[in-house]
């Protein structure tokens, strides 16, 4: 069997059920197989970041392993901030690409790169198969690598005789990777610890990250929190990973986060971070976070624990399988001081809410919740103002139903990413919130969408700026705007264009409609441009390198 | 504080990169880095001297750890070690000082293994102490250039890293 079948055989074994990608020279053969491949649905995107985008939306929406496909050079080089987005949010993503053959490696051959070396430092691990009888063995521990320990994406680089070689079909049963071992059981002792710490806390916090979601820790983190009586607050990546209507939850910290949960971590006697890495934008200054805390950190990665701030408990664990142990040693209790000192900071500020006739973001995203909030939602944004209006006013109560670039903070995300999304959960409504800037990154994967008749619902947030670094001009450069007035064009028309459905609300009291027109659209993508109030400002704001009390309110 | 970090690695294409690159890319300084091959043709050693504190270093053996191919990590810091680094020096030798040089040479128990009319070169091994001692030494008759390896280390006693 030829290699290209060969992988296309083990990606079936894998239960791959899409691909995203982009055909060209040094695929040929595997797209040739494809041809004949009707299990796996391939979805031809208009540039390869689109393709990893579209598969990372894909695997967060989905908990599937996202696959996407391009071609050597160019090909290979466009996925890199897919990647490299993927990489710094800990999502399981397989890129297959072409490479030129093996003798021709090294020779600046066309369509050159050295992807593999490219990629290295943005990927959990990259093969270059110069071994085609080496093939199965790539593919199965590139599937294993990606979704097991903390997860991430994994390049596999196919020269192009690699693919076209003869070789046997083999499902290798058991990987073997001496050096890759994931510590997915807590130590029990220290867990023991933790449990001794939480019952003596007078003032426990729970700070969670996207862990708790990439390991299924939903549950048991619901059931530790509700049994100890513990506030929940989460990162932009843990959005989902507990209810946000449940009176424990304090919504989102950092520096967007909301007045009660930072004033939660600077009060907080004991803080339990699980999946969650102390990140800039979460902790601001790092030396005057929760100072009066001592620190349970879990997390699967042992690299993450003291690497920005030095716990008191470590734990190094799958976050399910550690919380399911710690409900269990911890005994049921109420802080209900606690809770109520929280409840004064939560009755004490609520974010301004200009009265406006002009059409305000925070008031249109709140609009998009009421209307769609019956509906079995997934949410993906882009970056920057809108990310965080919508990630503090779309309110999420469960797991996988969030999809925005953390980490990287990619702009130009949102759209391939809800494509993935949409294709992996065609039953759910996908609603993307983007802006004006984010929009027009990756205005083309629209064409994606609407060949594959995908109804997402795309709000953007038009403020003719590139808000959130004008908010950062006005806040921290005195206001000189510099290159961030965006001039666009009429995005509903540019849509139209592209055979979507384009709509355009400039007045508040026209919003309601354009949503349930929005809503009524089953076969085709939908925007809907809404022209908002130019200079409005995400608050809370704690400026870089300030601590968690010096929030900006107004 | 100066560590010798010793990592055993899948003997593998580009695993010299990706430890290099890790480095690289988290701002952690190398002195001196050795890479061979070890007793099982499967593993390769790669012996770094690394400089940081404490925190640094538990950093730099987390991070290489999530190296897929990275097996095992070592610090021989707080251990008793054998530590070796090899030089050759090229010096300026006219025939009325090679005998000086040679009886230098001699006390460091180096070697000559190559003279031609007007230079030799010494091959010296030993702690990095040493070798700069000779160098030193050796510099008044005009180092014609040098090259040192990396240090190795190996822990003393039975026990291995593996």
């Amino acid at each position: 069997m030829k290699g290209a079948q060969v992988l296309v055989e083990l990606l079936k074994r894998e239960g791959v059920e899409v691909i995203f990608g982009y055909p060209g020279g040094a695929v040929l053969d595997i797209y040739d197989v494809l041809f004949d491949t009707p299990e796996i649905r391939h979805i031809l995107v208009r540039h390869e970041q689109g393709a990893a985008h579209a598969a990372d939306g894909y695997a967060r929406t989905t908990g599937k392993v996202g696959v996407c496909m391009a071609t050597s050079g160019p090909g290979a080089t466009n996925l890199v901030t897919g990647l490299a987005n993927a990489y710094m949010d800990s999502v399981p993503i397989v890129a297959i690409t072409g490479q030129v053959f093996t003798h021709l490696i090294g020779k600046d051959s066309f369509q050159e790169a050295d992807t593999t070396g490219i990629t290295m430092p943005i990927t959990k691990h990259n093969f270059l198969v110069t071994n085609p009888e080496d093939l199965p063995y790539v593919i199965r521990e590139a599937f294993y690598i990606a979704s097991s320990g903390r997860p991430g994406p994994v390049v596999v680089d196919l020269p192009r005789d690699v693919q076209q070689k003869m070789i046997e079909l083999v499902y290798p049963e058991k990987v073997k990777i001496p050096g890759y071992r994931p510590t997915y059981r807590g130590h029990v002792k220290q867990i023991t610890l933790a449990a001794g710490a939480i019952q003596e806390a007078k003032r426990p916090l729970l700070y969670v990250g996207g862990g708790v979601i990439a390991s299924g820790a939903s549950e048991a983190l619901f059931e530790l929190a509700t049994k100890a009586d513990i506030p929940v607050t989460h990162t932009l990546m843990g959005k989902g990973a507990f209810p946000e209507s449940h009176p424990l939850s304090l919504g989102m910290l950092g520096m967007h986060g909301t007045y009660w949960a930072n004033k939660a971590v600077m009060r907080c006697d004991l803080l339990i971070a699980v999946g969650a890495r102390f990140d800039d934008r979460v902790t601001g200054k790092l030396d005057t976070f929760a100072p009066n805390a001592r620190i349970i950190h879990i997390d699967i990665d042992p690299a993450e624990i003291g690497k920005n701030v030095k716990p008191h408990i470590p734990i190094v664990g799958d976050a399910r399988m550690v919380l399911s142990e710690l409900v269990k040693k911890v005994e049921a209790t109420a802080h209900p001081e606690w809770r109520e000192e929280i409840e004064r900071w939560r009755r004490e500020y609520r974010p301004p809410y200009r009265e406006s006739a002009k059409l305000l973001p925070q008031y249109a995203i709140e609009q998009i919740y009421e209307k769609t909030k019956h509906l079995d939602t997934i949410v993906v944004t882009d970056v920057g103002q809108h990310q965080m209006w919508a990630a503090q006013r779309y309110p999420r109560e469960k797991p996988r139903t969030w999809a925005s670039s953390g980490g990287l903070g990619t702009m130009g995300y949102g759209l391939p990413a809800s494509i993935g999304a949409q294709v992996g959960n065609p039953q759910k409504t996908v609603i993307l919130i983007s802006g004006d800037g984010s929009i027009f990154m990756k205005i083309q994967e629209l064409v994606t969408a609407v060949n594959y008749c995908l109804p997402i619902k795309i709000f953007v947030m038009n403020n003719s700026f590139l808000g959130m670094v004008r908010q950062w001009q006005g806040c921290l450069y005195k206001g000189r705007y510099s290159c961030t007035r965006l001039m666009n064009p009429d995005l509903a028309t540019v849509v139209q264009a592209f055979g979507a459905v384009g709509m355009t609300v400039t007045r508040k009291e026209d919003l309601d409609c354009a949503i349930d027109r929005a809503l009524e659209v089953t076969d085709r993508p939908v925007l809907v441009d809404c022209q908002i109030e130019e200079e409005e400002n995400v608050l809370p704001f704690v400026p870089p390198g300030k601590s968690l009390d010096e929030m900006i309110l107004s | 504080m100066e560590h010798i970090i010793s990592v055993l690695v899948e003997n593998k294409p580009r695993v010299l990169a990706r430890v290099a690159s890790l480095f690289a890319r988290r701002g952690y300084n190398i002195e001196s880095l050795a890479v061979g091959p070890t007793q099982n043709p499967e593993i390769s050693r790669i012996t770094l001297v690394v400089t940081g504190n404490e925190h640094i270093l538990e950093q730099i053996t987390k991070q290489l750890y999530k190296l897929i191919e990275v097996i095992k990590v070592g610090d021989f810091t707080n251990t008793s070690f054998v530590d070796r680094e090899l030089a050759l020096i090229k010096v300026n030798a006219p025939s009325n000082l090679r005998g000086e040089i040679a009886q230098t040479a001699e006390i460091f128990r180096a070697r000559i293994v190559d003279v031609d009319e007007s230079s030799l070169i010494v091959e010296v091994t030993g702690t990095p102490d040493k070798i700069d001692a000779l160098e030193q030494l050796l510099r008044k008759y005009g180092i014609i250039e040098m090259t040192r390896t990396g240090r190795i280390a190996l822990a003393r006693g039975s026990q291995s890293l593996s």
